[in-house]
């Protein structure tokens, strides 16, 4: 008994090192004065690796989901003669939630995994050290930007994600299954509220951008240097983004409902 | 110096004093702690106790500004070099120029055409690091490394898993290079043949403590059993050949019974 708790004391006090250690490495990474002259560029070229290479799976992802909503949801409605609430269930679903959540998953998988690898891989190749002694700091030149490009694309990969799925929505309901498109878009526009539904959706991603982002540069940072610690660390990457994501997904949700 | 791995002491009070304009090396056999004391030197660990001075700077009590700005000061060759990858020989070479100076493009591209032609690769300023050998790529580090002519330059193993003819280059380089610039050298190694032809002076260093010290001729001559081992290379001695375990007769005997 007493042994049990002994480890679970000992698992807290590790879960509460790293989170101080994670915190304190984004604080050092991101809380400075902005240097323009090499921040910039660093942080356009991490936009296009995190965020542009990550698109072919954000739209075809997003077209597929949206293509099984529309019929699953045509599928429903129509038990009860609804079917012209088709364009409504999709955007409500996709706006508020499957867009935020799914982009963020999908961004774990792709971007988060490839920036923890990148990371720790520049740590076992002494990377990070040598700049280190160059006297420049590795935080600022390497963690901050692909920080930043994170925050910055998932909002915009989670606005595609919704726009292509919604698409993808219609394509089955209307254009397969003979939806009224006039109703589609009609009900779409009626019931979907841009403060409650869409700024909700984009504020949900940002948090997840900043989230899984934060995730995988630290693991990348804080990797053990070698190609097991490089492994484990990228799979650590993707389950506790994903985790995270769901999580705080319910938590924002029940913010947002509750009239935040 | 005192400095300390959790439990294991990795250096018990020792002192080195490093010459200004000389070459330096330290050795000793592997996990000595040999790669440690330059990141010590570096400020990237902090000692226990006692301190570390680099040109008349307390290393480690600098703040991290200052710290950094002792660091321009100080050039590091990195057992793997260290280069990154996803930046082309010429853009490694001008990093620390373009992080540290205002110059303009073409000051850059002659400062880094002038590091590249000291170490012989000024043809292969347009490969990416995958496309070189592991010999060609410690001397696109080592001209990075002396890109804004270092005070103090620290090699961390140098010459491990080089050909003879890459090892020669890199011999030839170090001496050169000190000599030529006027810097002051520390090499840390194990291989010691090729770090005895230009150390001015060496340190040997084993379980946290210096075993010996002087020019390589007197180490060559040293009647020390540890120091003897580590520079003839003999296989057994105070280092022992054998990990510590039981007697060999008993260790057969009991796995019999195990049988």
């Amino acid at each position: 008994m007493i042994e049990r708790i002994v480890n679970l004391g000992r698992v807290g006090i590790r879960i509460c090192e790293n989170v101080g250690r994670s915190g304190w490495m984004l604080l050092n990474s991101i809380a400075r004065k902005p240097d323009f002259k090499h921040g910039f560029s660093a942080t356009v070229e991490q936009v296009f690796n995190e965020g542009i290479l990550s698109l072919i799976i954000i739209i075809v992802s997003g077209l597929f989901i949206g293509m099984v909503v529309g019929l699953q949801g045509y599928n429903t409605l129509e038990k009860f003669g609804t079917t012209q609430a088709l364009g409504q269930l999709l955007a409500l679903s996709i706006t508020r939630e499957l867009g935020p959540v799914v982009t963020a998953l999908l961004f774990a998988g792709r971007a988060g995994s490839a920036l923890t690898a990148e990371i720790g891989l520049m740590k076992a190749t002494e990377q990070l050290s040598s700049m280190e002694m160059m006297a420049v700091d590795p935080l600022h030149r390497v963690i901050a930007p692909r920080f930043w490009a994170g925050v910055i694309s998932m909002p915009v990969l989670a606005t595609i994600f919704s726009a292509v799925a919604i698409y993808g929505g219609f394509l089955v309901g209307v254009k397969w299954l003979g939806v009224d498109s006039g109703a589609f878009w009609s009900g779409m526009q009626s019931n979907v509220d841009f403060r409650i539904d869409v700024v909700n959706g984009i504020i949900k991603s940002i948090v997840f951008g900043v989230v899984v982002t934060w995730i995988a540069v630290y693991q990348g940072y804080d990797s053990v240097p070698t190609s097991e610690g490089i492994s484990r660390a990228t799979t650590r990457s993707v389950v506790y983004s994903s985790l995270a994501v769901l999580g705080l997904d319910f938590l924002l949700t029940a913010m947002m409902l509750g009239g935040w | 110096m005192h400095f300390s791995r959790r439990d294991r002491i990795i250096f018990n009070n020792v002192n080195f004093d490093i010459q200004r304009g000389k070459i330096t090396a330290i050795m000793g056999p592997s996990g000595t702690g040999k790669t440690t004391l330059l990141k010590l030197i570096g400020g990237q660990l902090l000692p226990d106790e006692g301190t570390i001075t680099v040109d008349e700077e307390i290393i480690h009590r600098l703040s991290r500004k200052q710290l950094y700005r002792a660091r321009r000061k100080m050039g590091m060759l990195f057992q793997t070099g260290g280069l990154f990858t996803n930046l082309s020989v010429f853009e490694n070479v001008a990093f620390p120029i373009r992080e540290h100076t205002a110059l303009n493009e073409s000051m850059i591209r002659d400062l880094v055409l002038m590091k590249l032609e000291a170490v012989g690769l000024r043809g292969a300023r347009d490969l990416m690091p995958s496309q070189l050998s592991g010999g060609m790529a410690r001397r696109v580090a080592l001209a990075r490394g002396i890109a804004l002519d270092p005070l103090l330059m620290m090699y961390d193993e140098p010459f491990t898993g080089q050909d003879p003819i890459s090892m020669g280059v890199l011999v030839k380089l170090i001496k050169w290079l000190n000599d030529a610039l006027g810097m002051t050298s520390i090499i840390v190694s194990h291989d010691v043949t090729e770090t005895a032809s230009i150390a001015d002076y060496i340190y040997v260093i084993a379980n946290g403590q210096v075993i010996g010290q002087g020019s390589p001729q007197d180490l060559q001559q040293s009647d020390s059993p540890h120091v003897k081992q580590f520079m003839q290379g003999l296989p057994d001695g105070p280092v022992p050949f054998h990990y510590p375990c039981v007697d060999f007769e008993e260790d057969l005997f009991t796995e019999q019974k195990h049988d």
